[in-house]
């Protein structure tokens, strides 16, 4: 029994040692950025390479970063906040509802629509900025929340997989609720929403990330620093002419800190979210 | 359909008349919202780009002079443009295969691990929620900064090899490997997580009768079982990951940005490499010509439709399912 549980094991080894070398290089990054935040310039630039911080300073780092009036982190964060915060939550209203009418209210324009949907999903990001860019300047929105947010609160992507999950959803709810009196909005409102949180909870946190990490659209849009997603501010950092280390680490952790805790919390969801992303596609 | 409420045939009918007479509006009511939206920030801006794309608009939205095709003959016959077009589609050609087979890799090792399995599962995925602008600042800034003290150089000196200036070295152009090992960390263990779903649904008894057939485990059930019911998934994938390379464009404007491309070149922006919608985004916003952005906004997206969603399609992608 020992015997064969050991030898089994044995089998397993090689795979184990692969993955841990790979995961060892996966997880390098994270420690770079949490190495980098403790430090100061001079041991950063120090010619010996340091595993550690002698003196780990990450409170005085902190400071020193929000302190910096030349990179506005705190606006940058309450901005990315704002903007992912309402894009989840405006576009999970217009995609859920979309998707569920697409589902189970029957109409002669469901085809059409869902046409439309799918067809929007195969067009390229890279068609749609530019234009987009210029619809937003013509509506004066260059620089403003509304520019940032309402271009992302309508996502066909979304929409086709609410609908997906509501083709699943158990018809015999639905029709007590009708027996029951309900309209399609009550049996929207008071059986199906309730029942769904799962699927919210997937396609929000993708959402989020999305928005969190999305780089191009507030680069064009915000073109005042009050208007920078974390994101904007940090890439300044990157392209700035000098460049103060400890103050770059620093602002990576902060801007990584958010997500990966929504990740940890959330990872169940988000996985799910990523599986119907590609099953989407077969 | 659903089924009828029980009662006598006339109130059945009234009521599924009245229910008709409500649907009509109630879906318009559901979608609507969404449908208006999708109109106004997707097709509108998309006629609007496609009729500026043949006037000059520079400075303004709107369009001033008609010039018909002269943008996209400019685009097309400008060295500046074939060189993004080239770096753009070399940058697919080396980052789909390895993103490809590096998440199916990990999907295979990760999968039906007996201890371990969620952990090792997180510790891939844990890099799809960063930024590529984090990433990019990664690598930049510390990984291949290009100083002997950088962490690649460091590890390459206990082999007394290097160092490099990795990101400014254009012969041979070592920037490749920041620039396809900064998207490997990033999007390896999304695309992993793709074909784990994909994995979980081929059914268990196949694996049995294959190995009741004399299949040996490894490539063998690799080859004849799991690579062909895995078709739908690794077209999805292969998919999604030439669409993402073709429009690549943070990691290369963060990791090149300020980095001169010398002398010559007539384009604003200076970068030492630029794939297409760098180049774009340096026309529309450093040129300030959104005519000629808007011309090339299509032609990508003319290259990504015959080159990568046509064939995808051949191979079956968006088609039901077979079981």
């Amino acid at each position: 029994m020992t015997h064969r549980r050991v030898s089994r094991g044995l089998r397993w080894l090689p795979r184990y040692v692969v993955l841990a070398v790979a995961a060892t290089l996966f997880v390098v990054p994270f420690y770079i950025v949490v190495r980098g935040a403790g430090m100061t310039q001079a041991e950063l630039l120090s010619p010996h390479f340091a595993w550690l911080p002698q003196d780990p300073r990450y409170v005085d780092n902190v400071e020193a970063l929000l302190a910096d009036s030349g990179a506005p982190v705190v606006r940058g964060l309450i901005n990315s906040f704002v903007v992912a915060g309402i894009t989840v939550a405006g576009s999970l209203a217009f995609a859920s509802l979309a998707g569920y009418g697409l589902a189970r209210v029957p109409s002669r324009w469901s085809g059409p629509v869902l046409y439309v949907v799918v067809l929007t999903l195969m067009i390229p990001a890279a068609t749609s900025f530019l234009p987009l860019y210029v619809i937003v300047s013509y509506l004066g929105w260059v620089n403003s929340y509304q520019g940032l947010i309402v271009p992302a609160l309508f996502s066909a992507f979304s929409v086709f997989l609410f609908r997906q999950f509501f083709l699943e959803f158990p018809r015999e709810i639905e029709e007590a609720g009708i027996v029951d009196g309900l309209s399609h909005w009550g049996v929207f409102r008071h059986l199906v929403v309730p029942n769904s949180i799962g699927i919210y909870l997937s396609l929000g946190t993708l959402t989020f990330l999305a928005s969190w990490n999305s780089f191009l659209w507030p680069l064009v849009v915000g073109t005042s620093s009050d208007m920078w997603t974390i994101q904007v501010v940090l890439s300044t950092f990157i392209t700035a002419q000098i460049i103060n280390l400890p103050s770059l680490f620093t602002g990576a952790l902060v801007a990584i800190l958010p997500v990966v805790v929504i990740f940890f919390i959330l990872q169940r969801y988000l996985v799910e979210g990523f599986k119907r992303s590609g099953i989407s596609g077969t | 359909m659903s089924g009828s409420p029980v009662g006598s045939k006339s109130s059945v009918r009234a009521r599924q008349a009245s229910r008709r007479r409500m649907r009509v509006p109630a879906f318009w009511l559901f979608v609507g919202p969404f449908l208006a939206g999708l109109m106004a920030f997707t097709f509108v801006p998309i006629g609007w780009g496609f009729v500026l794309s043949f006037f000059r608009a520079r400075a303004t939205a709107t369009p001033t002079q008609f010039v018909g095709l002269e943008n996209y003959l400019v685009l097309l016959t400008s060295s500046a443009f074939q060189q993004a077009l080239l770096t753009g589609v070399a940058f697919t050609i080396f980052i789909v295969p390895l993103s490809f087979a590096g998440a199916l890799g990990l999907a295979l090792m990760v999968h039906r691990l007996p201890v371990l399995s969620g952990a090792s599962r997180s510790v891939f995925f844990l890099p799809a929620a960063c930024s590529y602008v984090v990433g990019s600042l990664i690598w930049k800034m510390n990984i291949f900064n290009g100083l002997p003290f950088g962490l690649a150089n460091s590890v390459l000196a206990t082999f007394h090899i290097g160092p490099f200036a990795w990101v400014g070295t254009v012969n041979p152009p070592l920037y490749w490997v920041v620039l396809v090992t900064v998207r490997l960390w990033l999007q390896l263990g999304a695309f992993m997580i793709i074909f784990i779903a994909g994995l979980q649904e081929i059914p268990r008894p196949l694996y049995e009768a294959a190995a009741v057939d004399g299949a040996r485990p490894g490539w063998q059930t690799f080859r004849h079982v799991t690579w062909p019911l895995l078709r739908n998934t690794s077209v999805a994938v292969a998919l999604l990951l030439a669409i993402g390379a073709v429009q690549a464009f943070d990691e290369f404007y963060n990791i090149f940005a300020g980095l001169s491309t010398g002398a010559g070149q007539g384009t604003a922006g200076s970068f030492l490499v630029r794939p297409p919608m760098v180049y774009l985004f340096n026309v529309a916003f450093t040129d300030a010509d959104l005519g000629r952005g808007a011309a090339g906004t299509f032609i990508v997206t003319a290259i990504v439709v015959l080159f990568v969603i046509v064939p995808a399609r051949r191979l079956g992608f968006g088609r039901e399912q077979r079981a």
